[in-house]
C-alpha cells in the first residue's frame, strides 16, 4: 500500500503496529489517545487480534507482559497519568528483559492537568520509566509519518536489545491528520528462544522474572543490561539536523516541537542569523556525542520544550560548557509559537549583532 | 512391591522454604499431579504471584511467569491470549488476589478469561512475616492487627468465591481446605475441575483453598489445623457456588 | 502382605501431620533425635499395622512419604 493516506496520528501510529506484526494491545481509554484503542477495536477482530480493554492502564501493561512473555508482538498506549500507573509494570518488564511497545501521547499535567499537548513526561521515559536501574528505548516522532515509520523501528530494537520501547508523541501528534505512506516494510520478527509457551516436555522450562533474590546474581543481570545499553548508546541514536554546519547558535527540540523551532530557524536563516536544528528522534539513547561536537564550533545551544525544562539538563550535560545553553519552554498545554523561539533567537544572538 | 503414592515427577527435587505444616507444600502437589494426570505438563505457562508462592519456581518444572504483586490474573490474561490453545493458570495467595489484585480478579473474572485460578486463603500475609489481610478473620491477632482485628476500623474479611459467584463471567467457583486427607482429595478434584474447564473452553474457574499457616498463627502445625476448622471453615463454608458445567449451562 | 512406607528424612520438617492423617497412627515423631534440619522426623513406628492407604503421604506437604504395596 504504497500510495499517500490521510490519517490522524493515532490511527497511523495504530495501523503500523499492525504491519509490524503487533496482534495483542491492551489499553484503556485517555484523551488524547484514544483513538488508538478505537481504531485498534475495530481492526484486531478482522485480523485474529486481540483487543482487550483492560480495568485499568495498570492492569492493562500487565497483561501487555503477559503476552511479551509467551514471545508475541504486544503494546498498550495511554496519556501520561495512564503512564504513571504502568511504571510498576514497565519496571518488571525491564527486570524480565521483556520486548513490547507503549505509546505515551503527553498531556499536560501534574496530576489531572489537561487535555494539550505536552513533552513534561521526558525525564520520566528517559530517566525513571520505572524502579531501580533501568532504561527504556525512547522514540520522540516528530510528523505522523513517523508515527508510521517508528513502530517497526521500536518493535525490532525492543526484541533484539530484549527490553521496553515506548514511542513518546504528544497530543498534537496523535490529534494532527498529514498524508502517510506505508512502506511494505519486513515485520519480521526476532527469535524468542527464551519465550513461555510451554516446555512441551522438550526444553528445560523457561522462566521469565525479575525476581533475583541472589544479590550477586541479581547485580550480574543489572550490570549485562546495562553493557546492551552501552552498545545502544553506541549504535542506536537517531537524530535529524539542518543547518548545523555553520550554525553559531544550536536549537534542539523534540517532537511537534521540534516543527515549530523548524519554522523558526527557516526564517532565522533569511535574516542572515547562523542558527541550526538538531533534532532528537530517539531521546533515549540520548546524541550526546553529536552534542558536544556541535558545541565545540556553536557558541549557542537553545533548547526548546513543551514543559519547564528537562531536556536542557541532558543537553548541559553533554555541552558540558563548551557552549552557552539556554531554555525556552512553555507549560501547561501552552504550545510555543515561530515567534516566540525566533524572539529567543534574536535575545541570544543579539548581543552579537547589536 | 506396586507404589500406592510417590512425589508427583512434576515437582523438582528443591527442599521446599514452606514452614512446617504449611498448606502450600499440600496444594503444589495437588496442581502437579492434576497436570500429570491431564497431562498438559507440556502446554502448562504457571503464572506466579508475590507472597509465600512467589519461590514457586524453584518447585515446578513449568513454564512460568513471574508477575507483580496483584496482577498475577492480568499477566495470565495476556500470556492466554497469545497462547489460546495453552493450559495458563495462576497461583495466588489472599493478599494478592482479594487485596492489591481485585480489580484485576474482578475484570479477568467478568471477562470470563479461560483460566484456572489456585487462590490460597490462609487468611494472612505470610511472606512478610504476619500481616493482617482482607480475608483475616474478626479478632484474629497479626503483626498490623495486634490487639485482633477490629471490624470497626479494618472492616470484615472478604469472601471471594461468593463474590466472584455473582459474575457470568464464572463458570466455577469453588471453596475447598486441606486441613484433612478427604478434604484434600476434595481439593484436588475441585483443582482437576479447574483445569478441566479450561480445557474444554469453559470461562474463569477459581478454587479457593483454605489453608493453614503456623508460623504466622503462631501455631503448632496440628494446632493450627483444629484453628482452620473451628474459625475459618465456619465464616468461609466450604462447597461449590458456581458450576456452570453442572447446571447443564453449556 | 508388608506394606511399606518410606519417609525421606533429609525432607521432613517434624510438622506431624501424616501422624494425626493415618488411620492406624502406624506414624509418631522421633522425640528422643533431629534431622539435618533440625526437626524430630516422622518415623514408621508400627509397620506392620500399615494397610497403604496413603492417607500419610497426601497430608504431607513435602512430598516426604512414598507408600508401597505388596503386590498380592
Amino acid at each position: 500500500m504504497a500510495e499517500r493516506v490521510l490519517m490522524k496520528g493515532n490511527e497511523a501510529l495504530a495501523e503500523a503496529a499492525i504491519q509490524a506484526g503487533c496482534r495483542h494491545f491492551f489499553g484503556y481509554p485517555i484523551t488524547p489517545q484514544t483513538e488508538i484503542n478505537a481504531y485498534l477495536s475495530r481492526r484486531m477482530p478482522k485480523i485474529g487480534g486481540t483487543y482487550l480493554q483492560a480495568e485499568s492502564e495498570l492492569a492493562a501493561v500487565n497483561m501487555v507482559m503477559g503476552a511479551a512473555s509467551a514471545g508475541v508482538r504486544a503494546m498498550t498506549s495511554s496519556s501520561s497519568p495512564g503512564i504513571s500507573l504502568k511504571t510498576e509494570g514497565i519496571s518488571y518488564m525491564i527486570g524480565s528483559d521483556l520486548p513490547c511497545l507503549i505509546v505515551n501521547v503527553q498531556r499536560c499535567g501534574p496530576g489531572l492537568g489537561g487535555i494539550r499537548p505536552s513533552q513534561a513526561d521526558y525525564n520520566q521515559a528517559t530517566k525513571a520509566p520505572g524502579h531501580g536501574d533501568s532504561h527504556i528505548l525512547v522514540f520522540a516522532p516528530a510528523t505522523v509519518q513517523e508515527m508510521v515509520d517508528i513502530p517497526f523501528k521500536a518493535f525490532d530494537l525492543a526484541e533484539r536489545y530484549r527490553m521496553p520501547a515506548m514511542i513518546l508523541a504528544d497530543g498534537l501528534l496523535g490529534q494532527m491528520m498529514e498524508p502517510v505512506v506505508f512502506t511494505d516494510e519486513s515485520a519480521k520478527q526476532n527469535e524468542k528462544p527464551w519465550a513461555t509457551t510451554g516446555h512441551e516436555n522438550k526444553r528445560p522450562p523457561n522462566f521469565v522474572t525479575s525476581l533475583y533474590l541472589d544479590p550477586a546474581i541479581l547485580e550480574q543481570k543489572v550490570t549485562e543490561r546495562f553493557a546492551r545499553y552501552a552498545e545502544i548508546e553506541e549504535n542506536e541514536v537517531m537524530t535529524e539536523g539542518s543547518y548545523l554546519e555553520d550554525a553559531e547558535l544550536v536549537v534542539v527540540a523534540f517532537g511537534a516541537t521540534a516543527r515549530i523551532c523548524r519554522g523558526a530557524v527557516n526564517q532565522a536563516r533569511t535574516m542572515g542569523m547562523r542558527v541550526g536544528l538538531l533534532r532528537p528522534v530517539t531521546l533515549w539513547p540520548f546524541p550526546k556525542k553529536q552534542l558536544r561536537q556541535l558545541a565545540g564550533t556553536a557558541k549557542h545551544v537553545l533548547t526548546v520544550e513543551m514543559n519547564m525544562g528537562q531536556m536542557v539538563n541532558d543537553v548541559r550535560l553533554a555541552v558540558s560548557g563548551a557552549a552557552e545553553v539556554h531554555f525556552y519552554g512553555r507549560a501547561g498545554g501552552m504550545v510555543p509559537t515561530p515567534q516566540d523561539v525566533l524572539a529567543e533567537m534574536r535575545r541570544i544572538l543579539g548581543g552579537e549583532q547589536a | 512391591m506396586s507404589v500406592v503414592y510417590k512425589k508427583s515427577p512434576v515437582l523438582t527435587d528443591a527442599p521446599m522454604h514452606y514452614c512446617p505444616g504449611c498448606g502450600h507444600g499440600i496444594i503444589h502437589k495437588l496442581v502437579a499431579e492434576t497436570l500429570v494426570e491431564l497431562d498438559v505438563v507440556g502446554k502448562t505457562i504457571f503464572v506466579a504471584s508475590v507472597g509465600c508462592s512467589a519461590l514457586a519456581y524453584n518447585y515446578f518444572k513449568l513454564d512460568m511467569v513471574q508477575s507483580p504483586h496483584g496482577r498475577a490474573l492480568a499477566v495470565a490474561t495476556g500470556v492466554k491470549r497469545a497462547l489460546p490453545n495453552h493450559v495458563v493458570f495462576t497461583y495466588q495467595g489472599d493478599g494478592d488476589l482479594a487485596a492489591i489484585g481485585t480489580a484485576e480478579t474482578i475484570h479477568a473474572a467478568a471477562r470470563g478469561e479461560k483460566l484456572s485460578v489456585v487462590f490460597v486463603n490462609n487468611a494472612i500475609y505470610g511472606m512478610t512475616g504476619g500481616q493482617m489481610a482482607p480475608t483475616t478473620m474478626p479478632g484474629q491477632v497479626t503483626q498490623t492487627s495486634p490487639y485482633g482485628r477490629s471490624t470497626e476500623t479494618a472492616g470484615y474479611p472478604v469472601r471471594v468465591c461468593e463474590m466472584l459467584a455473582t459474575l457470568d463471567g464464572v463458570a466455577y467457583a469453588e471453596r475447598v481446605a486441606v486441613d484433612t486427607v478427604p478434604h484434600i482429595r476434595k481439593a484436588k478434584a475441585a483443582i482437576k475441575k479447574a483445569f478441566s474447564n479450561q480445557l474444554a473452553g469453559r470461562g474463569f474457574s477459581i478454587v479457593e483453598v483454605l489453608s493453614q499457616c503456623p508460623t504466622n498463627w503462631a501455631l503448632p502445625p496440628l494446632q493450627a489445623i483444629e484453628w482452620l476448622k473451628e474459625n475459618m471453615i465456619p465464616y468461609y463454608p466450604l462447597g461449590v457456588f458456581k458450576d456452570t458445567a453442572a447446571e447443564g449451562g453449556e | 502382605m508388608v506394606n511399606k512406607v518410606t519417609i525421606d528424612e533429609a525432607v521432613c520438617k517434624g510438622c506431624a501431620l501424616c501422624t494425626m492423617a493415618c488411620p492406624k497412627k502406624v506414624l509418631k515423631l522421633d522425640m528422643g533425635r533431629l534431622n539435618i534440619r533440625g526437626y524430630h522426623p516422622s518415623t514408621v513406628a508400627s509397620p506392620e499395622k500399615c494397610v497403604a492407604c496413603a492417607m500419610c503421604a497426601m497430608m504431607c506437604p513435602d512430598s516426604a512419604i512414598t507408600v508401597e504395596k505388596e503386590a498380592n
